[in-house]
């Protein structure tokens, strides 16, 4: 294996630029005569719109335009923003016109845009702009929503139900009626949003001489956001390029498409000038997507043995003001509850609900950390009823690896059936005990209670769809100067791709990483794409730099064979060359193979080759490729302030075949971090009114250096078997169990008072209100 | 009307002698009028410490400042650690222990640690905690960092002996 090919912890080619602070984040774009652009938002979760007076603003010098919905062009008054997954339960789908039309749905939905010389002209006159509201009652709270007759969060919608649908496995009710034990749980998950360090932003340019618009903007999904372009203005594939520079994190909703951006073009056009607008961190916490609102009423039951006879309930999800994602987060909740175990019959009566608050859409583990917390709270509740070590039961449950790959019975997101490809989850649980040391635990609990000290332990096992369809693409090209690119719509964001993608590239080549350039999110580069979220990109992207790869290779030996005069076989790549394997003096460059690839003017192709040093692959996978992964967590309690200390924490993963095992770690370690901040602190607090009380760090915590433990990691690998790669995707197992095995853990510690948690972020406040009397200060 | 007055600062190095608006914040006057963009603006109200630069050999939020106070300072940015198309002893420390993912943190990061280098060259594990705990993170869990810095204080020990 080399130092930088496919299995090397090579060092990545992003850093570099990173470190010496030449990144070049949509930000740090710049182009001459650029114009500025700021958004008056609602201040109101719920209203309608009356007369817009732009006159004030006008007036301000450096104002160029102030727009509102009645100045956008035809096509964009039109339509509202294209919803990106349809479903057949989604009998009325709420979107967003571009700006607010006649009604408010949030409290930070864009009114008019206004485009000055500079930010902080534009961000004056956007607060002279008058806007008359005519406040409507706003809907908070998603199960309220719910009671027949009651406020709407869409005036003329006759209720908050954005779709309803059961997911339904064997016969539940028979299970639950010969059931030894059934145990019910209610689970709330609270909201939390993404938080990248870089807030979302764009820069349009228009171009007269060809009709079209270049948008420069911080995605997850170039081409996604072509698409949309193209039907909101009505416009042909040629008249819109998106490109995706460096990205400071997305997290799932960098790949949403979002009011702003079509602003954006509209103005580069009327105003023949380029426009940058960069959201600032109020604007990020009001008008970005969030996710994690959830309420589950579930019921567990078991045989004597605590083995599950089956799960039935509801869950409530809250999906906000509008429904850009359809119903992916609930589905993509009820479809991953049964995780590793074996579940005989399941019923769940899932329902999407709209309130006044910014929609709900993938962020970092899409509704399945939510699953997960639902699925191990129950598995510990009949631990505790059945008096059973909480790994023991998840032990018995357990989907055996011989049973491989198998159907649990539901039809995931994608269409398909859940089919899980490959893993030993027995085997993983068993490595993430052991790494804790989990049997050394009781005494090192007993101990530290005859200390005075509250320790807890907690497991939580997850299982996740990765690599989801249909396709990532790439191309892989040799230019006539001999250099190796690879173009692909994997649009990352942090993720790596330049080095992880680089290495396959290398390997068929047989030159260094230094040798490959990758070139992401460039609409104009290649022409499908999908995007990166999902933890998709190595499963889908990786085949299909390989694939393209082994075309080229094959093509250039092809080439040099012709050249040459020998046989194919007789010829190998290594260092930029084709040579003879007994006598490697005997080569010939890419960049002479390249050249004649192209052919030369009036000349006729040599052989059947079709022309070009370069071949698209676009890797479809039948289904989705099944990561998995056991989180043991230990903690500390303090019951007096209601402090959490995250005393150790092991990880034991199985994302299938590693590219890059230093990105993986690195993946996995950062997905922990947004799992320990969605346990402990994020969360996002609504007053009754639908306004956010929680909109700056100081109130809205992130995890800290001092917060985030060491993590141990322990890394299992069964290939899958959708890919030729055997990848599974890795970027969101770290935050999945995360939640479940931490909220554990303190229910753990907290036992001997009898403190029962079904909720997170389970916050010092919270465990304090959980103690109640217990709590030390109320004590003393 | 905008309330402008005349600075001079010295930012890595070189001289500045300007005028500039009175409300401008230094991190928007060292990446739109000096056009040195590598310090990121992350949260405006002092939080996340991406835009931490060295005022004056002193770690500050350069959305927190005003550029007209740091008239007749001397200002470092991320640009400043390294010469040439090289990386410094932090700068390699980050990339060899991936203390990085997205990058947008960074910079901060390293100036942060910059200082902190400067003031304590053997730090423990926890100090290092302690110190970036006014830096927001969301890619990495810390883990790469917190290695990086103790990897680069090795080295510069090393360097120094």
């Amino acid at each position: 294996m080399s130092l930088t090919g496919f299995g090397a912890s090579a060092p990545r080619k992003e850093d570099p630029a990173l470190l010496r602070g030449e990144g070049q984040f949509v930000d740090d774009i710049h182009f001459p005569a650029m114009l500025h652009a700021a958004f008056v938002r609602s201040p109101h979760a719920h209203a309608s719109i009356g007369r817009i007076d732009k006159s004030a603003a006008l007036a301000l010098p450096g104002v160029h335009a102030v727009f509102a919905f009645a100045d956008l062009p035809e096509p964009v008054r039109r339509q509202t923003l294209p919803l990106l997954v349809p479903h057949p339960s989604l009998r009325a789908p709420r979107m967003p016109y571009a700006l607010a039309k006649d009604e408010v749905c949030y409290a930070g939905e864009p009114v008019a845009c206004v485009v000055a010389d500079s930010r902080y002209i534009a961000e004056d006159a956007a607060d002279r702009v008058e806007v008359a509201y005519e406040p409507l009652p706003a809907v908070n709270d998603c199960r309220a929503a719910l009671a027949p007759g009651t406020t709407t969060a869409h005036a003329e919608a006759d209720s908050n139900v954005a779709a309803r649908f059961p997911v339904q496995v064997g016969d539940a009710d028979r299970a639950f009626a010969g059931a030894a034990h059934v145990f019910r749980e209610r689970i709330y998950q609270h909201r939390g949003g993404p938080f990248f360090m870089e807030c979302r932003g764009a820069v349009a340019r228009y171009e007269k001489p060809t009709d079209a618009y270049t948008l420069f903007v911080s995605s997850q999904g170039s081409h996604r956001l072509k698409r949309c372009l193209l039907d909101m203005f009505d416009l042909g594939d040629h008249q819109v390029r998106v490109v995706t520079p460096d990205v400071g994190g997305g997290f799932g909703p960098k790949g949403s498409f979002y009011p702003e951006y079509v602003n954006l073009a509209f103005a580069a056009r009327v105003l023949d000038r380029p426009v940058k607008w960069i959201e600032d961190r109020r604007e990020n916490f009001l008008a970005t997507h969030q996710e994690r609102d959830q309420y589950w009423d579930m019921e567990i039951a078991v045989d004597r043995d605590g083995h599950i006879l089956g799960l039935r309930g509801e869950l409530i999800h809250e999906t906000g003001a509008y429904v850009p994602w359809g119903i992916v987060l609930p589905w993509i909740a009820a479809t991953t509850v049964p995780g590793p175990y074996v579940i005989p019959s399941f019923k769940l009566d899932v329902v999407s609900v709209y309130t006044n608050k910014i929609q709900t859409t993938p962020v970092r583990g899409a509704g399945r950390p939510e699953a997960v917390v639902t699925m191990e709270r129950l598995m510990d509740r009949v631990a505790r009823e059945l008096e059973l070590d909480p790994a023991e039961v998840r032990r018995r449950n357990f989907i055996r690896p011989e049973q491989m790959p198998y159907n649990v019975g539901i039809i995931f997101r994608d269409g398909r059936p859940v089919t899980y490809d490959s893993g030993d989850y027995p085997a993983c649980q068993a490595a993430a005990l052991e790494a804790s040391g989990y049997d050394g635990f009781r005494q090192r609990q007993a101990q530290a209670r005859s200390l005075g000290r509250h320790i807890g332990i907690g497991i939580a096992n997850a299982v996740e769809a990765t690599g989801l369809g249909p396709y990532e693409s790439a191309t892989v090209r040799i230019s006539t100067s001999g250099k190796i690119v690879v173009y692909t719509g994997a649009t990352p964001q942090g993720q790596s791709h330049k080095t992880t993608l680089g290495q396959i590239a290398a390997e068929q080549f047989g030159v260094g990483l230094d040798d490959v350039t990758v070139v992401t999110g460039d609409t104009a580069a290649i022409s499908l794409g999908i995007g990166t979220f999902a933890a998709r990109t190595a499963a889908n992207a990786g085949p299909s730099v390989h694939l393209a790869g082994l075309e080229v290779a094959l093509k250039a030996k092809t080439i040099a064979a012709g050249m040459m005069e020998c046989l194919l076989e007789d010829l190998e790549l290594a260092d930029g060359y084709v040579r003879l394997k007994s006598a490697p003096d005997v080569r010939k460059s890419l960049r002479e193979i390249a050249v004649r690839s192209v052919g030369m003017p009036g000349f006729s192709m040599a052989g059947e080759l079709e022309p070009g040093l370069e071949h698209t692959a676009h890797f479809t996978p039948a289904q989705s490729a099944y990561s998995n992964g056991t989180h043991v967590a230990e903690v500390e309690v303090d019951i007096e302030t209601g402090a959490v200390l995250i005393l150790r924490y092991t990880v034991a993963h199985d994302c299938g075949r590693v590219i890059n095992p230093m990105v993986v770690d690195g993946q996995v370690i950062g997905g922990v971090a947004h799992g320990i901040g969605n346990a402990l602190f994020e969360r996002l607090v609504y007053d009754d009114q639908a306004q956010l009380l929680t909109g700056t760090f100081a109130d809205y915590l992130l995890p800290l250096a001092t917060d985030v433990p060491r993590i141990d990691l322990v890394h299992l690998e069964t290939p899958s078997p959708l890919n030729p790669l055997g990848i599974k995707g890795a970027g969101e197992g770290g935050t999945i169990p995360a939640i479940a095995a931490i909220v554990s853990a303190v229910e753990n510690a907290l036992a001997p008072f009898g403190v029962r948690i079904a909720e997170a972020p389970v916050t010092p406040q919270r465990i304090v209100e959980l103690l109640g009397s217990h709590a030390l200060g109320r004590t003393r | 009307m905008t309330d402008t007055r005349t600075i001079r600062v010295h930012v890595n190095g070189k001289a500045f002698r300007g005028e500039v608006e009175t409300r401008l914040t230094l991190v928007d006057f060292l990446r739109h009028e000096l056009q040195l963009t590598g310090t990121h603006v992350g949260c405006e109200h002092g939080v996340c410490g991406a835009c931490t630069v060295l005022v004056d050999g002193a770690s500050a939020r350069a959305c927190l400042m005003l550029a007209v106070q740091c008239d007749g300072a001397e200002v470092s940015t991320v640009e400043s650690l390294a010469s040439g198309a090289g990386l410094n002893a932090l700068q390699q420390a980050f990339r060899d222990c991936h203390g990085l993912q997205c990058g947008f943190c960074t910079p901060g990061m390293l100036m942060t640690l910059t200082e902190f280098l400067r003031d304590n060259p053997d730090p423990g594990e926890a100090q290092v905690r302690d110190v970036l705990s006014g830096n927001l993170c969301r890619c990495t869990g810390y883990q790469g960092i917190v290695d990086a810095a103790l990897a680069a204080a090795k080295r510069m020990r090393e360097v120094r002996l």
